[in-house]
């Protein structure tokens, strides 16, 4: 398989993440659930589509920036994931559970 | 491959404007966030793929800049903005 190939093989990999993100934050019952399809999903489809980059660029600073941003993106998430979910519970917002209506 | 990321960016967008839905059915605060959050990772992408699709670098730059406002934006809104009373919808009708 070639260097292309596999480029567009994660490249495709990556939208397919980003589309579960999208449907999940979509279809999800409540904020908390929604907080975990976005802040996995969609990182992980956008570390997949930075790998798929990484393969397509032969500069090491456009590389390098490249990672940088992913590693940010991850940072990003996991912080605001985190506060979010923590202000929801203090404002009283209940978890969703399986038994409720959806 | 061009050709690839360019479709590749168009699809992303459509994810975004569909996301939208969500901007518009709330129902809490935070789910509004969400969307802007969505709008941080995968506006980032968008950025990513232009910026290979088109050859210019300084779109790398930009999708930086945009993943550091989301990290803010998201910070700021959960420590200052958003308080408010219980008992208000919390799940979907």
């Amino acid at each position: 398989m070639t260097t292309d190939g596999i480029s567009t093989l994660l490249l495709l990999v990556g939208a397919v993440f980003f589309f579960a993100g999208t449907v999940g934050l979509l279809r999800f019952p409540d904020v908390y659930t929604r907080l975990h399809a976005l802040a996995k999903a969609d990182n992980l489809g956008l570390g997949f589509i930075v790998l798929g980059l990484l393969l397509q660029t032969s500069s090491p600073a456009t590389a390098l920036k490249l990672i940088l941003i992913w590693l940010l993106a991850l940072a990003a998430s996991a912080t605001v994931g985190f506060l979010i979910a923590r202000r929801a519970r203090q404002n009283g917002i209940v978890p969703w559970q399986s038994g409720d209506r959806p | 491959m061009s050709n690839l990321t360019l479709i590749l960016s168009v699809f992303l967008l459509a994810n975004l404007l569909v996301a939208l839905l969500r901007v518009a059915r709330g129902p809490t605060p935070a789910d509004r966030l969400l969307a802007a959050l969505l709008f941080g990772t995968t506006g980032v992408a968008i950025l990513l793929l232009l910026s290979f699709a088109t050859g210019s670098a300084a779109l790398l730059d930009a999708a930086l800049v945009f993943a550091l406002l989301a990290a803010i934006s998201g910070a700021a809104f959960a420590q200052r903005a958003w308080r408010e009373e219980p008992g208000e919808a919390t799940h979907d009708d």
